[in-house]
């Protein structure tokens, strides 16, 4: 039994490398701007709803705000920036500890809220969040900020000639929240989170701490969203409340993980690769013409795929006991 | 020697309403006792008491020496009191070995060695065939026999068992009393509620039995089934004097 257990994991481990790879040589076939676009955007969305999943998936707690960290980490960098002129790096860095921070602090406050109440409580707290930064001038206000394009380079990770560095970045995030929950998933706090999840009150019984088990797991969570934050803020180089911390986001991080399987190590990845070139190919193809046909056609498949598959996705390829939930 | 766990004094009040009042009572090591009484007598109440879920409204709990009485759950399970659930309480999308893995990282952060443990618990309470399946797969009995090996996984002094043997075939419920017996035998203390009185009562070493939340008596499993007062309280006054 262990000794299948320790093959599992190192299956995993190696489908993920394999994957890796042929990612990393997409760029050789895929020319088209267009397209390397929505792989740049699929990792990234791969990336966040991994992160999402490790609060919301393995640890239960489901939090429809996780654009308010997106926010802070796409702020974060492009203010410290502008205004210091900080290299993204530390950007980054700087936006994903605060994020951390802030995740504890409202988790100090959120976390005594059970079920809907909490779900409720997050959304509620990153809307405040979006309005305060509609108003704060010094940030821009409604207007947003425009990032100074001062010429390509790695080390201020601006790129205006080519994409194929952010799709790498991209790829190296997606891989590092892959892998950050793949060695969670075998450790004290993996089994920690998956018992809070599933029964509270038992879990306190066998010694876990379970305030301190979702404020981990909100920590981890919320930094590796804000770094995703930051990645954007450079991508796109223009930023506004609206673009980096609306509902939107919150939606687009959770679904991902919801469709591909919640609190499974595979199921953000697959959720991803299957529904962000949908929302971007219904948008081109039939977005257009009546405003919200391809909302509608997403929005089917979404109702169809959750009635068909409740346990999501990655449950079509697993028979093995356990792996989906 | 101290006992291994005490209550002095302890007071339960929810409202207008009085769980417990005024008990005391004490588990050396090694025992294994029965708290028993009717329905409504206050026994879960208490053993939520002993195990952390709430701290009484007046008197102390010692547990090994130490005053636990505001102590978190979490923090008993550490010192060394495990416990089950009356209504079972497994973590459903786990598999059994995930389930008792969360017990055995208490002692221990690597998780080999959690591994390790789970599966040797596994072996002790008869589950070991079963590791791979997920907890909600389960029959009833097999979610009971689960509880004692989460709880046993984190290596408790003292063991709180809630009607594990309730509502169980004549079968499943001896081969539960085996199991009890042989946990007493790795010195772990064993304090079991139980409704099932020809079952129980072989079982322990003594007994002690609520009723309307008092103390009303205690000693060896003989002596207390035949005591006036326990008849009365289960059966009402005309039986005890019958008997």
């Amino acid at each position: 039994m262990d000794k299948n257990f320790a093959a599992r994991r190192r299956r995993d481990l190696f489908v993920a490398a394999a994957l890796a790879v042929i990612a990393a040589l997409a760029p050789l076939f895929v020319k088209d701007v267009y397209v390397q676009n929505i792989l740049i955007l699929t990792l990234m969305y791969a990336a966040l709803s991994q992160s999402w999943n490790i609060l919301s998936g393995y640890c239960g707690q489901i939090s429809l705000g996780h654009a308010l960290y997106f926010g802070l980490g796409a702020y974060t960098t492009a203010l410290l920036f502008m205004k210091f002129g900080v290299l993204p790096w530390f950007g980054m860095l700087a936006g994903g500890t605060l994020s951390a921070l802030i995740a504890m602090g409202l988790g100090y406050l959120c976390f005594r809220l059970r079920g809907h109440y909490f779900v409720i409580a997050t959304i509620v707290i990153a809307e405040i969040t979006l309005l305060l930064f509609h108003n704060w001038d010094w940030a821009g206000a409604a207007l947003g900020i425009d990032i100074p394009v001062r010429g390509d380079s790695w080390l201020k990770f601006q790129f205006t000639r080519s994409k194929l560095p952010y799709f790498y970045f991209a790829l190296v995030l997606a891989c590092v929240a892959w892998f950050v929950t793949w060695w969670l998933e075998d450790s004290k706090w993996g089994f920690w989170w998956r018992a809070v999840k599933d029964n509270p009150e038992a879990a306190e019984s066998l010694g876990v701490v379970v305030f301190n088990s979702k404020m981990g797991a909100a920590a981890v969570s919320a930094f590796l969203v804000a770094v995703g934050g930051s990645f954007y803020a450079q991508f796109v180089s223009y930023i506004d409340p609206e673009s980096v911390m609306g509902f939107q986001f919150s939606l687009l991080m959770a679904l991902p993980a919801v469709l591909g399987g919640i609190g499974t190590l595979w199921g953000p990845v697959l959720g991803a690769a299957i529904l962000i070139p949908l929302t971007e190919l219904t948008r081109s193809f039939i977005g257009g013409s009546g405003r919200g046909v391809d909302l509608i056609v997403y929005g089917t498949l979404i109702v169809l795929i959750s009635l068909a598959l409740p346990r999501g996705l990655v449950s079509l390829f697993s028979s093995r006991k356990g792996a989906a939930r | 020697m101290t006992a291994l766990l005490e209550t002095r004094g302890v007071w339960q009040r929810f409202g207008g309403l009085v769980a417990n009042s005024d008990v005391s009572i004490s588990v050396g090591r090694g025992e294994i006792v029965g708290l028993i009484g009717p329905n409504g007598a206050g026994k879960s109440t208490l053993f939520n008491l002993i195990a952390g879920v709430l701290p009484p409204t007046q008197g102390t709990i010692w547990f090994d020496g130490v005053d636990v009485t505001h102590m978190p759950a979490a923090e008993r399970c550490v010192r060394g009191v495990g416990r089950t659930f009356q209504v079972v309480k497994s973590f459903e999308t786990m598999t059994v070995i995930d389930n008792v893995i969360v017990g055995a990282l208490v002692r221990t952060t690597v998780m080999r060695e959690a591994r390790r443990k789970a599966h040797e618990v596994l072996e002790f309470t008869g589950l070991a065939a079963r590791a791979d399946v997920l907890a909600s797969d389960l029959v009833p009995a097999e979610k009971r026999r689960l509880e004692v090996a989460r709880a046993l996984a984190t290596e408790p002094k003292l063991l709180l068992l809630d009607e594990v043997l309730t509502g169980l075939t004549p079968t499943e419920a001896q081969t539960g009393v085996d199991l009890v017996r042989k946990v007493r035998e790795t010195g772990v203390t064993v304090l079991m509620v139980e409704h099932v009185m020809e079952i129980v009562m072989p079982l322990v070493d003594r007994a002690i039995v609520l009723d309307l939340g008092k103390v009303l008596v205690e000693g060896k499993p003989s002596d207390v089934v035949r005591d006036p007062k326990v008849i009365s309280a289960y059966l009402g006054d005309r039986h005890a004097q019958s008997a």
